[in-house]
């Protein structure tokens, strides 16, 4: 019954502690914007910065809702990573070498993302492989499978096939638009409301922090949780596969392993998320503060003319703090 | 053991109990549920250092207060959850000696493996146990994991050894190989033996003295020579305090759960007949282990069932999963709470709404969670739930009003039979009389109960008719109107 009794003086030291664990994340958002603009006054707080903030985030962003979805179920989506790489690879293919339409294109993609997931969910489900290990062994057969279906290299327009036959497809421009800046952005937002309303005011999403909340008492109460883990990993590999078809817009063509620089800032803004708001667990708002936090970061990084090589050293370390935030109360 | 007491938040579990044990015999210790048959023996063997009273050791006065004093004396217990004692993915020889790997290492650093092996083979040979050294314990059948963990007693000097529950778990045979091995220690090692049970004949069968204890405390001790079963259960009893129960009259009319040569894949359960009327409260009961929990879990589908048919209103029913039992009107309350009947991390209304979700939600699975927030505040109004708010985390409320979260979950979901396993379980007075209320609103309301519980006094208080289970298998089937607790003791401890 301790928390029926909050009325009692609970000390500062206690308050300061709740406030930070809630806040510390986006707290920590502000501090960096704050330390950027001081630094450079007249370069960092630019509507067009913001917006080259926004779009740097947008794939990361989309990334990290999937595996924030795998994280409700008490999962963890690994191959996401190497699933956005696949996409990247799918779908300019499918331009390049089979000259399809944008659509179609990107039907086909998800497709294959969702046969992906189906394995996931298969091996995690069925076999009842831990998810870590399954997701571990997707992200390797991922890598190599795009490698292979690329013929080991990269694909680009006008790039002939490895065996030499030509090709003739273009990137149509309308697939083009969805990596530009205010397309991807709102692709990323929709993304972020449409995952955040399905977990908190759909039964489903209810159930699948059910699910993840204790298994045997969802059990128990007749949630059938196969199918609710199987939907999670479904989801998420359809969510890696939209980064990758974000990043294929971006960088118009497929390179090898180019979705797996993704996977740790994705991994890492969703378990930022856990604290936002005091949530206390994986949700979407929180996942896309998370995301900000890395970009912004990133974003000042680079205008700082820090050094790439020593970036991540910076990058690693503010991480941790933000994650301290998430865990140093949970006992 | 003189004079020993312990309290528990709540409970005075033992008072002033007297215990003696030669190291020439073995002895029985036996007790309804709740007697504070393993509450002694923990504290015998270290395992709680709160408890008042002295133990002398050979006329000397020493001093338990930990697992390590009571080894240190000679004094070994296995625990009935042998799994929790042993590491599965090591070998026997590393299982058997893991104390000394632990604490006999010295400064030493490198393990003598072949030393190890040809130790731990010197302890099985002298137990007469056949296991090979080299084998995975995860690979080995409950009876010889309970070996290995003997076989680690007797590593060590040991000179007592508890028992708690050894069969319980075990097959026939298994069973026979123990009493075997217990007959060893006691004639040829010089082992005193205490033999926690609730299997009567067997105690009849292995043990020379018994102690029985009834509500913490010490009834009698005596050579078993000349008892009789009968004679044990009624020290067992003794005057119970009666406790009221609402019991309504209910007109019970035709057959809804009918259940046809039931049995659970592994076994746990075996051709089970059993019948529930409409209106009825069907009692099933027998002591812990007797296979309560695994019936309720296999008619819900929780464990798969090998064979056998579970009829609803003369319709056939086909479950595979709690989800399938769920869809066709049965519903479970589980034994274990806070690990399997209620969402502790969730508020209480995402509880009480988790079994029936859909009742919630629009067409598209939107919640209505306006409708969602009414139904919980009525449910907490109905059932007297003591909460602030239908937002509280349910971790944060007491055992009874859990229980009532639990109940209300099912109560929503509109099922036809409601399944209770052990509901009083951590439930106070008051909330245990509102459970039972509630249980016989739902027999008024034409629902069947089946309500699996170990207290005999709630069997006799509240059921109709009751089935007892010995070892699976329902041993009788007795009506309560005219049943004793002494009849229902009998037949759980497998009297025929």
């Amino acid at each position: 019954m301790q928390a029926s009794t909050p009325t009692k003086a609970i000390p500062f030291t206690t308050h300061l502690i709740n406030f930070i664990t809630k806040w510390g994340s986006v707290l920590t958002i502000f501090v960096l914007i704050i330390f950027f603009t001081i630094s450079m006054p007249n370069s960092f707080l630019t509507t067009s910065n913001l917006t080259t903030i926004l779009r740097s985030i947008s794939i990361v962003t989309v990334i990290a809702i999937g595996v924030t979805v795998s994280l409700t179920i008490n999962g963890f989506d690994l191959s996401v990573g190497s699933m956005a790489t696949f996409a990247d690879t799918l779908v300019i293919s499918m331009f390049v070498w089979h000259m399809l339409p944008t659509v179609p294109a990107i039907l086909v993609t998800i497709a294959v993302a969702l046969i992906v997931g189906l394995v996931n969910a298969f091996l995690v489900v069925k076999i009842k492989i831990p998810d870590l290990l399954v997701t571990l062994s997707m992200l390797f057969i991922l890598e190599g499978v795009a490698m292979t279906y690329a013929g080991g290299g990269s694909i680009s327009q006008g790039m002939p096939r490895l065996d030499g036959t030509p090709t003739f497809g273009t990137l149509p421009s309308s697939f083009r638009l969805i990596g530009q800046a205010p397309y991807i952005i709102i692709i990323m937002l929709v993304v972020v409301a449409a995952v955040h309303i399905f977990l908190n005011y759909t039964k489903y999403g209810r159930y699948l922090y059910v699910v993840g909340g204790n298994m045997e008492a969802a059990r128990l109460s007749g949630i059938p949780i196969d199918r609710y883990r199987t939907l999670a990993y479904l989801i998420s590999a359809s969510l890696a596969a939209l980064g990758g078809i974000l990043l294929a817009s971006r960088i118009g063509s497929a390179q090898i392993n180019a979705g797996a620089g993704y996977l740790m800032p994705a991994v890492a803004a969703a378990f930022i998320g856990f604290s936002v708001a005091g949530a206390g667990r994986p949700n979407a708002i929180g996942t896309f503060a998370g995301a900000v936090l890395v970009g912004v970061l990133e974003n000042g990084l680079v205008m700082m003319s820090i050094p790439y090589y020593s970036m991540n050293i910076v990058k690693g370390a503010v991480l941790a703090i933000a994650l301290a935030f998430t865990y140093v109360r949970k006992k | 053991m003189k004079d020993i007491s312990i309290e528990f938040p709540g409970v005075k579990a033992l008072s002033n109990v007297n215990f003696t044990l030669n190291n020439a015999s073995i002895q029985a210790l036996v007790g309804a549920n709740g007697a504070g048959k393993s509450t002694l023996m923990k504290i015998m063997a270290g395992a709680y250092n709160h408890y008042t009273g002295t133990i002398l050791l050979n006329g000397e006065e020493v001093n338990i207060r930990s697992p390590r004093d009571a080894k240190k004396l000679g004094i070994e217990i296995v625990y009935q959850e042998v799994d929790t004692a042993l590491v599965p993915y090591l070998s026997v020889a590393e299982n058997i000696m893991l104390n000394v790997l632990v604490n006999k290492m010295g400064h030493k650093v490198m393990v003598h493996w072949p030393a190890i092996h040809k130790a731990a083979r010197q302890i099985l040979k002298r137990l007469n146990i056949e296991l090979d050294t080299n084998e995975i314990v995860e690979n080995l059948k409950l009876s010889q994991k309970q070996m290995v963990l003997i076989a680690r007693a007797i590593a060590e000097d040991c000179s007592f050894l508890i028992l708690d529950e050894p069969t319980a778990p075990l097959s026939n045979t298994e069973t026979e190989e123990l009493f075997r091995l217990v007959r060893d220690l006691h004639d040829n090692h010089n082992v005193g033996v205490v033999f926690i049970s609730h299997r009567l004949p067997e105690i009849f069968e292995i043990c020379e003295e018994i102690t029985i204890l009834k509500d913490g405390k010490v009834v009698t001790h005596q050579p078993i020579e000349g008892l009789s079963v009968n004679r044990v259960i009624e020290y067992m009893l003794g005057q119970k305090l009666s406790e009221t129960f609402p019991k309504r009259a209910v007109e019970i009319s035709g057959p809804l759960l009918q259940v046809h040569k039931l049995t659970e894949k592994e076994g746990a359960v075996r051709d089970i007949e059993m019948v529930v009327h409409a209106g009825e409260i069907v009692g099933i009961s027998g002591l812990v282990g007797a296979g309560k929990t695994e019936l309720c879990k296999t008619l819900f589908g929780a464990l798969p069932i090998g064979s056998g048919d579970i009829k609803l209103k003369n319709k056939k029913l086909k479950i595979n999963t709690p989800y399938a039992a769920v869809t066709q009107g049965l519903a479970l309350v589980p034994e274990e709470r806070r690990k399997e009947g209620v969402l502790i991390g969730e508020p209480v209304y995402s509880n009480l709404s988790a079994a029936n979700l859909s009742r919630f939600s629009t067409p598209f699975g939107f919640i209505k969670s306006i409708a969602e927030r009414i139904n919980a505040k009525k449910m907490i109004k109905d059932l007297g739930i003591k909460t602030p708010s239908e937002n509280q985390k349910v971790a944060y409320l007491s055992g009874g009003n859990q229980q009532k979260v639990a109940f209300g979950k099912w109560l929503i979901a509109d099922a036809e039979v409601f399944i209770f396993d052990e509901p009083t379980k951590g439930v106070d007075v008051g909330a245990k009389h509102d459970i039972f209320e509630l249980i016989g609103n739902l027999a008024a309301a034409g629902k069947g109960v089946i309500y699996a519980s170990c207290e005999f006094a709630e069997i006799l208080g509240i059921t109709d008719r009751a089935y007892v289970m010995y070892d699976g298998m329902i041993a009788k089937e007795l009506d309560t109107k005219s049943t004793t607790e002494e009849q229902l003791l009998f037949y759980s401890t497998g009297g025929k």
